[in-house]
């Protein structure tokens, strides 16, 4: 008899697929919404019992759905990251919807409301699907799953701009899904399985052998180049601030923190279990990403620092966030994938944590975005001042914030790696100048009082005062004070992979 | 120089598949007629799905369905990649109906699929 625990993958993604499936029969957007925020608790409840079970024992387990052997059936596994990663997606997706809820009912036609969170409920379940996933295809369906899925809450605003801006992003999201599919299809054609573990049997035959260096370099290649267009790599990743500029604030804060990470996360598992990181090294992939990764950063910034609009400023600097994440993978060391997925962590909690503060002392100045106008917003909405102030602090590193311990650790790493310190070093160290020049001066304009300006009276939203801003500044706080525990049980994780 | 010829008849399907994989790709990057880069990603999913099934297909064998009794799987070509280009159609077929209505929404509003014309009147108004 399986213990139960390893059943909390596979129930957390039917959960969240039968809530998404039901929810155009209920009556009203309003339930629709208490019955995701239900699933996403409820998936955060079982990921943090996964979390409890297999951390302390440092298990990793597969999971045979239906108990159909492979090639009939499909397979889940889950160690401890997965399980990290399945409690963050459904905490930050709670918190996200929580603390966005008044300008999502807002913004959204009620008509079109429960729709919405169909697609919120599809996306949470693409996400963990992509996590816990054993089978490359099964990946590939959940990428397309989560395309449709977040191409549809950014257009949910339903403006000629959104609309505009979500053709834009599924075309090229769309690309990158058509070089995954290749890949993937490629890697079935020379090794013939589509189960991880059994692929990389295969693929360690075939580099022992030295056969087929070529294919697999390509295939890696694809794959890669995939997952960096859908998760916004420069040089890919145009998309990203014109998705956010017109999507309402949940929206972003699920895109930017959870959807993105998700890819990066499907990656990091199929380098592991299907390549392993040593032949991903040896075929050079890793060099690609490290270049990607160091330009992501300087480009995402200097972008960042020359947007006006909040929210598209701060779709660029989640840009140059991703290339942190891709340069940590670059570095060729353990300890900086280990550092990469701090900050995925780290970014997870802090970009959603940013969107919406930005979005609530936005509705000070009637859903005014630009910078200049947002002046004495935090005066008026302290709890999102200070909530975007703690963001802001993390994101430039400042210590005791998450943004820090992955900042530490990324430095960390690069120094293991003569060959790539300087390059990663001053690369980190002008992205970090840029975040203090952008994130600060919009920090100081919140607070500085403005005699002219003239507030709107804001609608108190008690689930973000006293439950998302609260819980988001804890967990980036949280992340900072352990950063060095998080490290052990990532790099133990890794191991397991 | 015979080889060639024989090696380039024997991966037809590769080779066509290879081709019309970089003229859906380009077509879904580079047109502005939405209509038109919606084909171009139909062509470039399908290309994948003829890979798939030219790869599953073994000559000289048939179809993977049980007929009089015959359990040897040495008869039946591999069925798998079939499942798979089924499996890969629905998430096309889907993606195509979002990405249609997306258009036929821009289209009600502005007269015209041509997508840089669309984004130029958006940016206008929103000036």
């Amino acid at each position: 008899m399986l213990p139960y625990y390893y059943n909390i993958p596979a129930i957390s993604i039917l959960l969240c697929m039968i809530s998404g499936i039901s929810i155009p029969l209920l009556s009203s957007g309003r339930r629709a919404y208490r019955l995701t925020l239900f699933v996403s608790a409820v998936v955060t409840l079982l990921s943090a019992l996964l979390m409890y079970k297999v951390i302390p024992l440092n298990e990793y387990f597969t999971y045979m759905m239906g108990h159909f052997p492979a090639p009939w059936g499909n397979e889940l596994s889950a160690g401890p990251l997965e399980a990290m990663m399945g409690f963050i997606f459904g905490l930050v997706m709670f918190l996200s919807l929580l603390g966005g809820s008044m300008t999502l009912f807002h913004d959204i036609l009620p008509g079109k409301q429960k729709f919405y969170f169909t697609m919120m409920n599809m996306l949470m379940a693409a996400l963990l699907a992509m996590t816990y996933t054993n089978d490359l295809f099964t990946g590939y369906v959940f990428i397309e799953i989560s395309t449709i899925a977040a191409c549809a809450i950014v257009v949910a605003r339903d403006t000629p701009k959104t609309i505009g801006s979500t053709i834009r992003y599924l075309a090229i999201s769309l690309l990158g899904s058509g070089l995954f599919l290749i890949g993937v299809v490629l890697l079935y054609c020379i090794t013939g399985h589509l189960l991880m573990p059994n692929i990389q049997t295969q693929v360690l035959r075939l580099v022992s052998t030295g056969l087929y260096t070529v294919p697999l370099t390509v295939v890696a290649g694809l794959l890669f180049a995939g997952i960096a267009i859908k998760s916004a790599l420069f040089p890919f990743g145009a998309w990203l601030p014109m998705a956010h500029g017109g999507a309402t604030t949940a929206s972003s804060a699920v895109l930017s923190g959870l959807v993105l990470k998700g890819y990066i996360v499907m990656l990091i598992k199929i380098f592991y279990r299907v390549f392993t990181i040593d032949v991903i090294r040896d075929l050079n992939v890793t060099n690609i990403m490290f270049a990607c990764g160091l330009a992501g950063m300087i480009y995402g910034s200097i972008e960042a620092f020359r947007e006006e609009h909040i929210k598209r400023m701060l779709a660029h600097s989640s840009m140059a966030q991703i290339g942190y994440i891709f340069m940590g993978i670059g570095l060729d060391v353990n300890l900086g994938v280990a550092a990469a997925f701090l900050q995925i962590m780290v970014h997870a909690f802090v970009k959603p944590l940013l969107f919406l503060c930005a979005g609530r002392l936005s509705e000070v100045y009637d859903h005014e975005k630009s910078s200049y106008r947002l002046r004495g917003s935090a005066h008026k909405d302290p709890i999102a001042g200070i909530g975007f102030t703690i963001g802001a602090m993390s994101m430039v590193g400042i210590p005791l914030l998450g943004g820090f311990a992955a900042k530490f650790y990324l430095v960390t790493s690069a120094m293991m790696n003569p060959s790539k310190l300087w390059p990663a070093l001053i690369t980190l160290m002008i992205s970090a100048v840029m975040n203090a020049l952008y994130y600060m001066p919009e920090v100081i304009a919140i607070w500085t009082r403005c005699e002219l300006c003239t507030p709107n009276p804001v609608d108190p939203n008690p689930g973000f005062d006293y439950i998302s801003a609260p819980v988001l500044s804890a967990g980036v706080l949280f992340l900072g004070l352990n950063g060095y525990s998080m490290i052990q049980v990532i790099q133990r994780g890794l191991a397991l992979l | 120089m015979k080889n060639f010829f024989a090696e380039l008849i024997n991966d037809r399907f590769m080779i066509a598949a290879v081709l019309l994989f970089g003229l859906g790709f380009m077509n879904l990057l580079l047109q502005k007629n939405l209509i038109k880069k919606i084909i171009g990603f139909n062509v470039m999913d399908s290309s994948i799905f003829l890979f798939l099934a030219s790869q599953g297909y073994i000559n000289g064998r048939i179809a993977p369905i049980i007929t009089n009794g015959v359990f040897d799987a040495e008869v039946y070509i591999n069925p798998i990649p079939s499942g798979l280009v089924l499996t890969g159609i629905v998430v096309s077929v889907s993606v195509t109906a979002f990405f249609l209505a997306l258009t036929v929404r821009l289209y009600g509003i502005y007269k015209t699929v041509d997508f840089d014309e669309i984004m130029l009147l958006i940016n206008k108004e929103a000036e």
